[in-house]
């Protein structure tokens, strides 16, 4: 069987604040589309906000290993579609 | 149902970041020049200009807009001439808040098409016209085989909009005027949003309406960030719909709030405890003396809409104070020496302090993330770290729609029944059924009305940073392990 994708939501407070806090829908909503082929989840703050100081791009999700920057609901689904090709 | 939902996502983001610039730009050797920076620093050169804007320069301009509205002035009355630096410090040497907290960036507002009913391509110029013939006004007339309003004689009744088989007749609005309960906000002749002083309730449903994020809060960011770096003993005042906002616990986000400096928290849902008990009381004399109802007093869009629209509403609205009143007037007693500041939910609540001299400054939860994020603060990593006061249960409810009456109703003897009648959210029929109300001295529907301008309660407020639904279960929790009021009687 394939590896599960997993999908991380920053929930660190530049995240959450940025944005991140109209992503919890994606917990719900993620295990009833795809089952169990995608594992998601919230996770305290990942640490890519500081790099550089970068908290104008959050917030993040990482997709696997793939960060996605300025993370919506819609940009996150399309990256599990993509993966699941 | 939409909540707060309705904030476009994407003009939140520009303010926060904005706010956070702000902040780190205060906190810097230079607040000055780095505050003029910001619209350079947001889209330096050569860098994308977002699809929605026609060049940098115009996106440059109204981010400097933007940006004087962080700084807590006014965009309409500010030249454009004037650099930001100069603004800042301008903020700085501030010494009371502006008198009316919202602000309108028309550069951003001009895409709007005035409101009016419209006949699409979709018309068939059909035999049965019914259009035509429901009008009232004669304002439709049949050209070139379609139908045609004349905006002349059009009231924008909307009656044709309704009749059309072909739903080819359509109402276009602007946001901003529809979502405004009492009609505060319109375009004038410029085709500009403004917003008519003399009627605005400042329930922020505007600013939370608007997609081009045009309509901003004058935030007061400054003024507390001064007091804390000139020492000031300077408490937080945090109201119920706070403990949603943030993915920690309750105790953890005190610890994060003395962490921006602050010298102590104080929990609002304490003060809710005076406005409950206080209230239950003033009901049942209010009703031995055979009144038909008493509505709540504790929201301060709907206090402003009584105050402004609906006089006839006074005997009936409840004398007992707000939440935040006899909050600060704890704070003030066992403080006397303190700068009081307020977290808000809400911009209504700026306009309540102005007129309680216990309560500085109010922040609103957007900006109070941002300061988060400007120093880096990890709620989910903070202690914890107990109120001195615990609140009841009810109190800490006081956010979540219905959660007045409800806290209301828990201390009133079983011979004094309370009906109550929640009003969630003020739009323009509501505003019709309060006039309603208060015109027949009665109310069909029970005796006790709760009203809160944001559908949701606080937690629908137009300045929240969580969804509704993932506040809801937060604030949830933090009731369910609270002791009811009724422990603090017996």
């Amino acid at each position: 069987m394939d590896k599960k994708i997993s999908v991380k939501v920053c929930l660190g407070t530049t995240c959450f604040v940025m944005g991140s806090s109209n992503l919890q829908e994606l917990i719900e909503m993620v295990p009833k589309k795809y089952g169990d082929r995608v594992e998601v989840s919230g996770v305290p703050c990942l640490g890519l906000c500081s790099i550089d100081w970068e908290f104008s791009k959050a917030p993040y999700v990482k997709v696997d290993d793939d960060v996605i920057k300025e993370a919506t609901v819609e940009k996150v689904l399309k990256a599990i579609d993509e993966k699941l090709k | 149902m939409a909540m707060n939902t309705s904030t476009p996502k994407e003009t939140s983001h520009l303010k926060r970041e904005i706010l956070v610039r702000l902040i780190k730009a205060y906190l810097s050797d230079n607040f000055e020049e780095n505050t003029r920076l910001i619209p350079y620093a947001m889209r330096p050169k050569n860098s994308d200009v977002p699809n929605y804007r026609c060049c940098i320069f115009k996106e440059r301009a109204i981010l400097r807009d933007r940006a004087i509205a962080g700084l807590g002035f006014s965009i309409e009355d500010t030249d454009d001439s004037v650099l930001l630096s100069e603004l800042a410090n301008k903020a700085e040497k501030r010494e009371v808040p502006d008198e009316h907290p919202l602000t309108v960036l028309t550069t951003a507002c001009k895409g709007c098409v005035p409101s009016r009913i419209y006949v699409t391509d979709l018309c068939q110029g059909c035999v049965a016209r019914p259009c035509v013939n429901t009008c009232k006004f004669g304002a439709i007339s049949i050209q070139n085989g379609k139908s045609v309003i004349d905006p002349e004689k059009c009231k924008n009744c909307g009656m044709c909009v309704q009749v059309c088989p072909y739903q080819a007749i359509q109402k276009i609005i602007v946001p901003c005027e529809s979502a405004c309960p009492v009609g505060a906000i319109a375009k004038d002749e410029n085709g500009h949003a403004k917003i008519d002083f003399d009627k605005c309730i400042s329930c922020g449903k505007c600013a939370s309406a608007c997609p081009f994020g045009a309509v901003h809060e004058k935030s007061q960011i400054i003024d507390v960030l001064k007091n804390i770096k000139a020492g000031k003993k300077t408490i937080a005042m945090v109201a119920p719909a706070m403990f949603g906002q943030l993915p920690c616990k309750p105790q953890q986000l005190k610890e994060a709030i003395l962490k921006l400096g602050f010298a102590d928290v104080y929990e609002v849902a304490q003060g809710a405890d005076v406005t409950t008990k206080t209230e239950a009381a003033e009901f049942e004399e209010r009703l031995m003396k055979g009144a038909e109802f008493m509505t709540t007093s504790c929201c301060a869009g709907y206090n402003e809409l009584v105050d402004k629209h609906i006089p006839e509403m006074k005997p009936f609205r409840s004398d007992t104070k707000t939440p935040m009143y006899y909050t600060a007037e704890i704070v003030k007693r066992e403080n006397p020496d303190a700068v009081t500041v307020f977290f808000s939910p809400c911009v209504a609540k700026k306009r309540e302090a102005l007129q309680n001299p216990n309560v500085d400054y109010v922040l609103n939860y957007e900006e109070i993330g941002a300061w988060m994020i400007a120093l880096g603060v990890q709620v989910a990593e903070c202690d914890e770290s107990e109120f001195k006061t615990q609140a009841s249960a009810e109190g800490r409810n006081y956010c979540v729609t219905g959660g007045v009456a409800k806290a209301v109703q828990t201390l009133l003897p079983e011979e004094i029944p309370a009906h109550p009648v929640i009003i969630d959210g003020l739009t323009k029929q509501t505003v019709r059924d309060l006039k309603k109300y208060a015109k027949n001295g009665m109310c069909e529907l029970g005796n006790l009305i709760e009203v809160m301008a944001c559908t949701g309660g606080c937690l629908g407020g137009n300045s929240t940073v969580n969804a509704f639904k993932p506040a809801l279960k937060q604030v949830t929790n933090y009731v369910n392990e609270s002791k009811s009021i009724k422990e603090q009687i017996d």
